[in-house]
């Protein structure tokens, strides 16, 4: 497996007085490259820890992390790392650094210390593919919260990443704006083969994903693909999470002794599984 | 109310006046108050309340946008213009009632003062609604560089850095205060009636969330600056180069000739 990030046994904790738990305890993943994971987990099972770990805004106690074979320790890589995963936060608010859309996008550029020509083109870049261009010149302030999610994005897409991390990004959004999130995060991946994670509490946003990653406690409980992730259902609810309804209507028919198969996501295909129990029924 | 708000804010168009370098419109903002504070007449005032006009006509932007800037400042210039009215005892007696005299020195310098005081609100308003933030404190970053000899260059950056993040947020803040005071509201807080002291009581549930939610606010900013490869400005190139051109050129010898006009006017009448 080519893998862009690296976690070998890395243990983590918050210091503080009351609260000496760690986050993390001996925690190994492997992300491979160019491919699209959600990690789902549910209020502190540690994905904020998680996402920052991966381009050293926070230092594992021991274990490492490596990006590209670069370990978040060593100083003199750490302008690589954060070159190669951009991460996006919850927040879009707290995100944007300047007033004007392309301005802020350029902030990464800019301190990347590029001619202004090339700043230029990858601001440009970035908005075309995040589908910002035609507000390059607007106020900030006055877009809604999808927009200026995406104008978060196209910021870290400007610095040209091989990985991006984004930690609930859809969280604060109205469902039209979680969609156009999503949707960009999808194109982001197919067109420019940009390795995505994706952490969210939402399970319709794993549909498309190549790997889902469950999360429970700092330890991964369920890992593979949607369908093989879902299928197993004590376990998606041990870790706290609700079941798509899809995948919940499934599991409940299959309970009731119905042969259906189970890890189903998508609408469309729980449909067409129904249905055939249906046409089974006439016969 | 506090949407009304308009300090600081950019609104784009693809007008001349938006088109000027910063650094020239910072220094020729500089010249028109100076120019401003001289004037001793009103004919004086008068040529350049007319050079506002027209400069406010040539940024394309809405006058009632301009109009909003002025409002949230009309109280404190009628304060003053009452204050001039009772206080300048010289000229001719206009009104005399009960212990109250009016001299009409006191009317003309209340005009006077406050007419001032628009036109320089207004051709304020002007620097900032005709340039975004970048530009304004990439220009103020640029006119301070020679500082850089005596040391001072991190801390010009630093300051350029802070302001641009101060005027990103300040329509954040706005919004958000809004938001607190209609919560306080809706959980039965009173914040119109009542004495001073009541008053500024009242107000410690509106700032103590919003302080808090700031601090937030300055830590997840941080974060995502880093992420973005922010390290204090060292190397840092900016992408929209500053470049006098012939308008730039130009717009200076008009500043110039209104000051010289006002020169003339302040002697002659
Ligand atoms: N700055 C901090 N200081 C101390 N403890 C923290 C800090 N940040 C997080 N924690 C604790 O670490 C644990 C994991 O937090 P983390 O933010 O990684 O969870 P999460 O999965 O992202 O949760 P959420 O879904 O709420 O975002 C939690 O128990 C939390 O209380
Ligand atoms: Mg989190």
């Amino acid at each position: 497996m080519d893998s862009i990030i690296k976690f070998n046994n890395v243990t983590f904790e918050y210091e503080s007085e009351e609260n000496t738990s760690k986050v993390l305890e001996n925690f190994s993943l492997e992300i491979e490259r160019g491919t699209f994971n959600v990690i789902l987990g549910h209020n502190g099972s540690g994905k904020s820890t998680l996402a920052k770990l991966t381009n050293g805004l926070i230092k594992a106690k021991s274990g490492e992390v490596l990006v590209n074979g670069m370990s978040t320790m060593d100083e003199e890589k750490e302008i690589d790392i954060k070159r190669t995963v951009g991460l996006v936060f919850q927040n879009p608010d707290n995100q944007i650094v300047s007033s004007i859309v392309e301005e802020d996008v350029a902030f990464g550029p800019e301190n990347l210390g590029l001619s202004p020509e090339e700043s230029r083109e990858r601001v440009d870049n970035a908005l075309k593919a995040t589908e910002m261009y035609e507000f390059r010149d607007k106020p900030t302030h006055k877009l809604s919260g999808g927009q200026k999610q995406r104008v978060a994005i196209a910021g870290i897409i400007a610095m040209e990443p091989e990985c991006i991390v984004l930690d609930e990004p859809t969280a604060m959004l109205d469902p039209r704006g979680r969609k156009e999130v999503l949707n960009t995060i999808l194109k982001l991946n197919k067109e420019k083969n940009i390795t995505i994670i994706l952490i969210t509490h939402f399970m319709e946003e794993a549909e498309n994903a190549h790997r889902v990653i469950v999360m429970n406690d700092g330890k991964v409980t369920a890992d593979g693909k949607p369908c093989q992730v879902f299928a197993q259902t004590d376990v998606i609810k041990e870790a706290g999470l609700d079941l798509p309804q899809t995948t919940d209507l499934l599991s409940k028919l299959k309970e009731k002794g119905f042969s259906v198969s189970g890890g189903i996501i998508s609408a469309d295909e729980c449909v067409k599984e129904v249905s055939k129990l249906l046409d089974l029924e006439e016969i | 109310m506090l949407k009304d708000i308009t300090f600081g804010q950019y609104f784009p168009s693809n007008s001349v006046v938006h088109k000027l370098d910063a650094r020239v419109k910072l220094v020729l903002l500089v010249l028109q108050i100076v120019t401003i504070f001289i004037c001793k007449n009103f004919v004086s005032l008068g040529i350049i309340a007319l050079f506002t006009l027209v400069v406010l006509f040539f940024t394309k932007i809405p006058i009632k946008l301009y109009f909003k800037s002025i409002k949230v400042i009309i109280p404190i210039i009628i304060f003053t213009a009452i204050l001039n009215v009772f206080y300048i005892k010289t000229g001719v007696v206009l009104l005399s009632f009960w212990k109250i005299t009016i001299w009409s020195d006191g009317i003309t310098k209340a005009i006077f003062m406050a007419a001032r005081v628009l036109i320089l609100i207004l051709i304020s308003s002007v620097l900032t609604y005709t340039t975004t933030p970048n530009d304004l404190t990439d220009g103020i970053e640029r006119l301070l560089k020679p500082l850089k000899f005596i040391g001072l260059g991190q801390a010009v950056h630093t300051m350029s850095m802070m302001m641009t993040i101060a005027l990103r947020f300040i329509p954040t803040l706005i919004e958000e205060t809004d938001k607190i005071m209609s919560a306080q509201k809706a959980r039965g807080a009173d914040l119109e009636s009542g004495g001073i002291v009541q008053k500024v009581k009242a107000l410690l549930p509106i700032l103590i969330p919003l302080l808090i939610s700031s601090v937030r606010r300055a830590y997840e900013l941080a974060e995502a600056m880093e992420c973005r490869c922010y390290n204090g400005g060292k190397g840092r190139i900016r992408m929209k180069r500053l470049k006098m051109a012939l308008k730039d050129y130009i717009s200076v010898l008009l500043c110039v000739v209104v000051l010289g006009f006002i020169i003339v006017a302040n002697n002659l009448f």
